[in-house]
This record gives C-alpha cells, structure tokens and sequence, in this order.
C-alpha cells in the first residue's frame, strides 16, 4: 500500500496492480507509482500536478532524442545521498528513484540554455517564451538569426514515422544543419510531401512551399538571390 | 552529344571509373555498417567523394542517400570537392602550437590565399590541419603527400613547397 | 601454394603445449651472441629519417656480406624521440642517437666489426656532461619503469616470432588452460587496474558487468582513436607492440564469452593500422586468433576499422556508433555499453594502454601488480612528454611519481634556461597544474583534484613564454571544431567560450567576461551530453584557478604578460643592438622592416602583423617584444 499524488493536492491509497511491473518513485518528494519500461518525463506529463518539465526535443509520436538538454533533472538512486544530472527524456523509471526538476541548479542550467537558444534563435517566438517564462533577459552574447535550433523532429518523424528519410542533420558543431542530399534546393523524389517535418517543428523553422515540398531552414532565402548565389559560386574558384 | 561515342579515350576512362567503383563497392559485400571503410578507400582513390558515386553506394548498400551524406559531411576524413594535387597537412597539436605551429597556417594564407580546408585556385595545394599526428618531439610537424617534414618555420615551409608544383 | 599451406599448418599451434615446444624452438634456433642492430622505426624517428637509416644498415650489411653475423631490426618507438633517429647495438646495448644515414658504415666498420665505440654519436647527459655509452644508463631510461614500453625497443613488431620468444602469448595460454572467466575477472578487480583511456574506471567492475549481461553475442573494442593533441603513446604501442594489445583482447574476450573484436584506430595512424593488421594476420596463422584457438575450441576474431577524422569518436558510444556506419554520435549512456553497446550488445570497450596491462597481470599476478602504484591508482602509465622540456619522448613511470621528478629528473627540465610554468594534462579534458603543485603524485584521484585530470597520458609541459589564456583558447578551438554538434550546451556554450576567449586575447575582452565564463562552465558540466561537453571547460577554468591575474592583465590592461597575444604585442628594433644584416627585413612577410647594410633597421608598426618572424631570425637579441 502507498500513499500516491494524482494532482498536485489529492493523496489515494494504491496498491500494486497484478502482473503489473510497477515502480515507485518520488518526483519533487510526491511519491507516485507508474508502470515501469517508460521515462521519468513520459511519467510526469502523465500525471497531473506533478513537475513541469520543458523539453523543445521531444515529440510524444518519435523516439526520444535528448539533444536540447531542457529536461535535465536532478536524480538520485542511493536514497538521496548523491545526485547527478540527467535528461528526464531519456532516463528510465526506476523503484526508490529520487527526482527533483526544479532545484537552484536546474534552475540556472535552463536558464543558461534558454540564453544560448535565444542569443542563436531571437526572433523565434517559442524561445521567446520560455525565456520569459524562465526569467532570461537579453543574452550576453552575439545576436545569431537563425529559426532552427537543431532538436532533429523533423529528421526523426521522416526517418521514424514515414520511413522516408529524406532530410538529414549534416556537418558537424556549430555547422550543423538540417538539409537535403547535397543541399539540393529541391527536395529527392525521398520526400513525399506529406508535411510531417513542418508539423513537428517546435519553431516553425520548416513551412511547406508552394509546391508541397518542405522549405528547409538554409533555404529561407528569396529565390532570386540563390540564383545569383549560384551565379557567383560557379565563377569564383573554390 | 555524347562525348564518350567521340572519344573513346574519355569514354575508356568513364568506364574504367565506373568498373573501380563498383569493384570498391563489391569489396565490402553489401555490408551497411562498413559505410565508413567504403568512403575512405573510394576518397583514397578519387581524392574526394564524387555526387554520383554517393548516390551509386545509397543504392547498392541500402542506404538513404540522406545519411550517407549525413556521413559525408561529418567525418573530415572526406571532402566533398575535388582536393589539390597536393595535401600540405599541418600538425596543429598542443606541442606543436607551442612551437609555433599557428605561423604556418599564417603563413599559406598569406603565400597562397588558403585557409585549412581550402584548395587553391590552380588546384596546386590543399591545405588540412590536423589535431596531432604523434611527433611531438619534432614540432612543428608538416606532412607534404605523406612525406613528414620536421622542425618546420615559415622559411623551410617555402622552400619545401616551391618543390611541389 | 601447396609450400604456403604446407608452413602454414606447420606453423599453426594447436595447444598450450605446443606454443611451448614453438617458443623453445625459436629461442634454441637464435644466437644471443649475434649481434643485433635494432633500429626505431616508429612513427616519429621515421619524421626524422629513420627510414634512410634502415635503408643504409641493410645495404652495408649486403655489401659487406655480413648477413650471417649482423641481424638488422626495425622496431617500434623507443621514446627517447627527442634523440632519434635511435640505434641500439645488442647485446653490449650500445646506444647511439641522433644517427644519419652517412654514419652507418663507419658503425659498420668501428662499433660492430672491431667494438670501438663512436663518441660523436653518444649521449651527453647535460647535467654531468658525461658521455653515456649504454642504453640501460641513459638517465631518461634508468628513471622510467618500463614494464610494458619496453619491449618496443627488442621487438620487430612486423615478426610475431620475437613477440613469441619474449613469453609472448603466455598469458593467454595460462588463461585457457586453466582459468575460468569469473576467475580470470577476480584477478583483473584485484590489481586494482584503472581504463587509461580517460576515465580511469576500474576495468575489472566493467568486466564483471559485461560478463553478468546476459546475451548470445558480445564484443570486445579496442580504443586506438587516441585524439588528445599531443598525445601518441597509443599510437607508438599500437605500432611497436601489437600482439600485446591484441593478446589483452583475447584473454577479455575469453573471459567475457565474447567472439567478435574491433580495433578502431583513428585515420591518421597509417603505421598503426598496417601493423595491427600484420599482426592479426600472423596470429591467425599461428593459430593464436581465430577458430580453436590452442585447441581450447574457443572462437575469436578481429577486425580493424578506421576512424573517420572526429575526436569526438574517442567516446566510446560515439565509436560504436561510427562502427555500425553511422555518424559519431554520442548517445546518454544511462544504459551502460557493457549491456547495451554495439548492435545493442554487450560491448567490452578499453583502451589500448588497459589492454596491454592484462597480459602482465595475468603472468605476474595482481598481488605483484598491486604492489606498483598508489593506493587509488595501480601499477605503470605511459605519458607523451612533450612541449618545452628537453628531453620530449614516452615514458613509462609508476603511478605515484611526482610531477616534479617527471619533468625534471626523467624530461631533464625546460630547455634554453627558460622557466617552468605549468604543465597541462588529461588533453582537451584536463587542466593546467601550476608550478606550486609540482610535487602533486601522478595519481587518478590527486590530478582530478587540482582540477585537472590524468586522461590518455598527454603531459604537455610550458615555459615562462606561454600565455595561459591562448592555451584556454586554443584547447576551446579545438572542442569547438570536434563538438559532434547534437546538444544545445555543447554546440552553443563552445562556441560562445571560444567567442569570449578569441575577444580577451584581441583586447577586447570585459570585466563580465570571467563571470560569463564560469556561468557556461555550469552548463556545460551539468548539462552537456557527453564528456566531452561536460569536461570542455576544463581548461578554462583550470587556467582561471591558477592564472586568474593573466585573465585581468588582458581584459584590463590590455596587454599579454607572456608575450604571445598578437595584437597585445608589439616588436620594435633595439637601435643599440641591431648591427643592420638584413635578415630581419628579408624575412619580414610584410616590408614593415626598412634599412640599410650595417645601418641600424627600423620597424614600421603600421605595417607589421606581428608574426615573429624577425623576433625568431634575429642572432643580436635586436627585437624586442613587449
């Protein structure tokens, strides 16, 4: 028997389920029991009242990818004599697990991250959020304009829900990019139009184009000018 | 106008190109994880990645084309443009860059308006840097084509390199 | 054909016993009296010439017909690399260095046909200024202890005949005939062995976890991907010494219930890659890899695989993930490799240092190995000793030395009367050590408690004339280009340091900026996904800790205590000292030198870069640099 939280106010008295593999854990020191084989951020967004943690990388239809790093959470597996981080998206449930998602440091950490994603991405309206949302003001460092922060949805639904894998994450560090084949400005005959990669994008950093193809982020320059970019890349040695 | 009914010389060679691909590709049987070893041996023989060749490997092995360029582009082992006719790498490693490895580096900007990753306008030389190449005792290190040039300054660098044409 | 299969089957062992009856036989069969000629032929005497040496040993020995009396061996690096290109004459252990090509028949002639000794080519201790003429006395090797490096200096790696008469393959036998795995892991957990890849985890827990994973297929990778710049005791083992390395593998395997090995060597290891395979090759034909392996009917194979150019690959679930084709990714381990590695199998992943301990460990026993070492950090490391210090080379020292004793008894101290500043260890990952802690024991735990960390084994070693805040940068450079690029604090914390690091160095630098700094610290360590993120601060802080005030010398004064920063520096001509021989001025990439023959030059500082050059030419200390 256990005493669980299923809101952030009501307690019930469980007991374990038959057949059921269930584990029991404390999130923010409510204790809840879900079923095991799922991770720490699958558990709490079922639950209601129970921890709130962002996470831009995660799409309930495609694998976790733990690239954004903003379900990092604070756990501990030795009754809470030491804690480490890790991301809540990716880190199985486990019996007498200790979480906390919302301690000083976790705190500062997202903060820190918000303030790279928003010095990188500023015109973007969802980091524009959650940077208000976790108090960052004006980062300190060079204003990028990019749209995409790289979390790889779009990458992940084409691969994993249609199979297709049309587009890829090419180059490596801070080159890095989502794209098509050779950066084709056309996307292969791979893609089949079917607008998933828009759909999952948390920044609206992919629309679909007039011809019912995505428009990757590179590509978010008018048509006229590649031309001309092409012009000049042709004539110049490399 | 198909050249190669013309020339049989450029036709010979576009045949005996697509004969060493595919000889390339049997040698690794359709094996998918081998991905990595069939690049090297094709960038080892064409001195880069060629479009259709990539496109021939996303095929045969099973590929999406997506992820072998993914694979292209990660690894700087592989270079997507056709490299110079001759590779000057410069070992810009901590014992090195102690040394003064960084002036070399300068040093071709200056002589030849390259910087690491780029090919001159002639395709004369490439120039890599490199994170160590393990003779630290020798710094700063140059390797030319293969050939290891010790205890490099920007004078020798010239000299060696007016020997490369 | 039929004569090669035929050796073949002759040379192929079928039990322990017979390995034995091989070794007798290849031991009877060679003369110790002959005298041997054993050359470096790693990869750093070879940048230097090695290769002319051997050339110029075998046709002098032709031409004086001398092939019965005289044997010529290419071995691998001896680390003595400072000294090369190395001869050592057996069995008196002659030792010569600095030997070129034009030498060799007057070595010939002299050393090997009469035994007088040539004293040009000797070693000249500075300290005594004595003239050294055995290897054994060389005070680089006498104060190493060089249980596993050794061998590189008597083996011809490309033979895996002199592997087998030194007791190679011993360990292995003792393994099969008569251990079984628990046994085997019990003894590797009680040397108390430590990965010396980097994490220094103790190797045999990651035994014991890959052997309680229950599962048909494991594998057992080598990590030859050694990345840390300045780095390559790796690469000199892996070349000098193979069979070592692949022999730990075996007996992992074995204990482990794995079939199936990698080795993944980085690309640039050319040498490496052709002796491993060489290796391989011969192990199978002695029946020492493979199918049977001395008839104990267990099975093992190796491949080699080449890396593709990414640091970032030294992660072992990067590596893996570059073996299945895929780009070097790394993935959040809260899974451990050792369940859940290569194809979601058991994988046994350790260094190449790791594997070559194991087969001493299990002829010599962990109690003798134990008994090397601290009480936190078991037995022997090898360390590349490299930058300002005069006697760079790889040597092999207990763990429990102190810096102090490796930098100046075995490195011979800072070259050109220059004074130590701090040494960097633990690469990319690791931390610079002020002078204060020079007697600091190398040791896992005390090195990570400075603030640094043991790593691969780079030691890089710097002057008074190095400014710690271009070492900051320059090491946040090179993560900045090998960051895999997957994680928001990596991707973009790197290359905001680098940014703020780049500004300090041009002057531009703001008193937030340290503050900054240490807030991208945080998040990368907490945040990061993989180690190398979460340790890429390292050297930025570490410098911080221990040379805060050279930081505020160039955010606030704009200038470059040690002189380095180009544009905190500034050259000019002493008119005093400057006798006007034109070198400065032939040699200035920009015309910013003008004068005449014998009259003193001049500087124009509106045209100078700032390169050097003339700092570096000039014989009368006429440039100045401040």
């Amino acid at each position: 028997m256990a005493k669980v939280w299923i809101d952030g106010e009501t307690t019930i008295e469980v007991r374990d389920a038959d057949g059921v593999n269930s584990v029991y854990l404390t999130v923010d020191d409510k204790g809840i029991i879900v079923s095991a084989g799922q991770t720490i951020l699958q558990a709490v967004q079922r639950i209601n009242g129970i921890g709130n943690i962002p996470a831009l990388c995660n799409h309930p239809a495609v694998k976790p990818y733990g690239a954004c790093r903003l379900c990092t959470v604070e756990v501990s597996e030795d009754g809470g004599d030491k804690f480490k981080f890790v991301a809540a998206c990716l880190y199985p449930v486990k019996d007498g697990l200790i979480v906390r998602t919302n301690t000083e440091k976790i705190k500062k950490l997202r903060k820190g991250i918000i303030e790279l994603m928003l010095a990188r991405c500023p015109n973007v309206k969802r980091i524009q959020e959650l940077a208000e949302e976790y108090g960052v003001e004006k980062p300190r460092f060079v204003l990028g304009d990019q749209d995409c922060i790289l979390c790889g949805l779009c990458v992940r639904a084409c691969q994993e829900i249609i199979g297709k894998s049309a587009i890829s994450l090419v180059n490596r560090g801070i080159y890095r990019e989502v794209a098509a084949p050779f950066y084709a400005y056309e996307l292969t005959e791979e893609c089949i139009g079917c607008g998933d990669c828009a759909f999952v994008c948390p920044t609206g950093a992919i629309e679909m184009g007039p011809d019912g193809k995505p428009i990757l982020p590179r590509v978010k320059i008018p048509f006229a000018e590649i031309e001309a970019m092409m012009k000049k890349e042709a004539a110049t040695p490399s | 106008m198909d050249l190669t009914l013309d020339f049989p010389r450029v036709k010979a060679i576009v045949e005996s190109y697509t004969e060493k691909v595919d000889s390339l590709i049997d040698s690794y049987a359709d094996n998918k994880e081998q991905l990595i070893s069939l690049l090297q041996d094709i960038q080892a023989e064409f001195n880069y990645l060629p479009q259709d060749v990539l496109v021939k490997i996303s095929q045969r092995l099973d590929i999406p084309l997506s992820q072998v360029f993914s694979v292209a582009t990660f690894f700087r082992a592989f270079s997507l443009k056709p490299r110079g006719r001759h590779v000057v790498t410069v070992c810009l490693g901590t014992a090195c860059h102690v040394k003064g490895g960084r002036r070399l580096v300068d040093k071709m900007e200056r002589d030849y308006g390259i910087k690491p990753g780029q090919t001159t306008g002639d395709m004369r030389f490439t120039l890599e840097a490199v994170n160590c190449l393990g003779c630290c005792a020798l710094g700063p290190v140059v390797v030319v084509d293969g050939k290891y040039e010790s205890q490099m300054t920007p004078d020798k660098l010239d000299r060696v390199l007016r020997g490369y044409k | 054909m039929v004569e090669q299969v035929r050796r073949l089957l002759e040379k192929r062992v079928e039990s322990a016993a017979g390995l034995e009856s091989l070794r007798q036989s290849i031991v009877d069969k060679r003369d110790t009296s002959r005298t041997c000629i054993s050359v470096c032929g790693g990869t750093g005497c070879r940048a230097s010439g090695a290769e002319a040496v051997v050339e110029a040993f075998l046709d002098e020995i032709e031409r004086r017909e001398l092939q019965v009396q005289v044997e010529m061996k290419e071995t691998g690096c001896h680390g003595f690399c400072e000294r090369g290109p190395l001869v050592v004459i057996r069995p008196k252990q002659i030792f010569y260095q600095r030997v070129k090509p034009e030498d060799i028949p007057e070595i010939i002639a002299e050393t090997v046909l009469k035994g007088n000794i040539i004293e040009r080519l000797l070693y000249v201790d500075p300290a005594t200024k004595e003239k050294i003429i055995y290897e054994p006395d060389v005070p680089f090797y006498k104060r190493q202890t060089r249980t596993i490096f050794g061998a590189n200096g008597t083996i011809d790696p490309k033979n895996i005949e002199d592997y087998i008469a030194s007791g190679g393959y011993s360990a292995l036998s003792r393994v099969l005939t008569g251990m079984k795995p628990q046994q085997i892991i019990d003894e590797i957990k009680k040397s108390g062995l430590r990965g010396r890849g980097g994490g220094g985890f103790p190797t045999g827990k990651k035994w014991q976890s890959c052997l309680d994973a229950k599962a048909d297929i494991k594998y057992v990778i080598c990590n030859a991907d050694e990345g840390d710049p300045g780095a390559y005791q790796d690469r000199s083992l892996l070349e000098g010494n193979p069979h070592s390395v692949l022999e730990g593998m075996i007996i992992g395997a074995y204990a482990i219930g794995s079939r199936r090995g990698y080795i993944y060597v980085r690309n640039e290891y050319p040498l490496a890659v052709r002796h491993a395979r060489i290796a391989i090759e011969q192990a199978m034909d002695y029946g020492l890899l493979g199918e049977n392996i001395l008839g104990s009917g267990f099975d093992f194979n190796v491949t080699i695989n080449k890396g593709g150019g990414a640091f970032v690959c030294g992660e072992s679930s990067a590596l893996m993930a570059s073996l299945e084709g895929k780009i070097g990714e790394p993935r959040a381990k809260y899974v451990h490799m050792s369940e859940k590695g290569l194809w979601n199998s058991p994988s046994l992943l350790n260094n190449v240092k790791t594997w070559a301990n194991v087969p001493l460990i299990i002829n010599k026993g962990a109690d003798w190995y134990s008994r090397i070492g601290t009480a936190g950090s078991k037995g022997t490391m090898i360390f590349s000793l490299v930058g300002n210090i005069n006697n760079t080379g790889l040597v092999e020292v207990p763990m429990g030395i102190t810096l102090r004793e490796m930098i100046f008894d075995i490195g011979g101290g800072i070259p050109n009367g220059k004074k130590f500043k701090a040494v960097q260890t633990g690469g990319p990952s690791g931390g610079c050590i002020p002078e204060k802690f020079l007697d600091t024991p190398v040791d896992f735990d005390e090195l990570t408690k400075l603030g640094s960390m043991m790593g691969s084994g780079g030691m890089i070693v710097m002057d008074e004339n190095t400014c710690m805040v271009d070492v900051a940068r320059y090491f946040v450079e090179f993560l900045k280009g090998e960051s895999c690029g997957k994680c928001t604090p990596c991707r973009e914390g790197i290359n905001r340091m680098s940014e703020i690091l780049t500004n300090i160095t041009q002057g531009k630098g703001k008193p937030e900026d340290l503050d900054t700094l240490e807030d991208l610290a945080g998040v990368l360590s907490t945040g990061a996904l993989c180690a190398l993120g979460q340790t890429a601060a390292n050297p930025v802080m570490s410098t911080l800790r221990y040379f805060r005030d050279e930081y505020i010398a160039h955010i606030e004064q704009k200038k470059c205590p040690a002189g380095v920063c180009r544009e905190l520096i500034k050259y000019s001509i002493d008119p005093e000292k400057c006798v006007g021989c034109l070198r400065c001025l032939r040699g200035c990439p920009t015309g910013a030198i003008s004068g005449e023959k014998r009259e003193p030059h001049t500087l124009n500082q509106g045209l100078c870069i700032r390169c050097g050059a003339c700092y570096d030419v000039c014989k009368f200390d006429a440039v100045i640099r401040q």
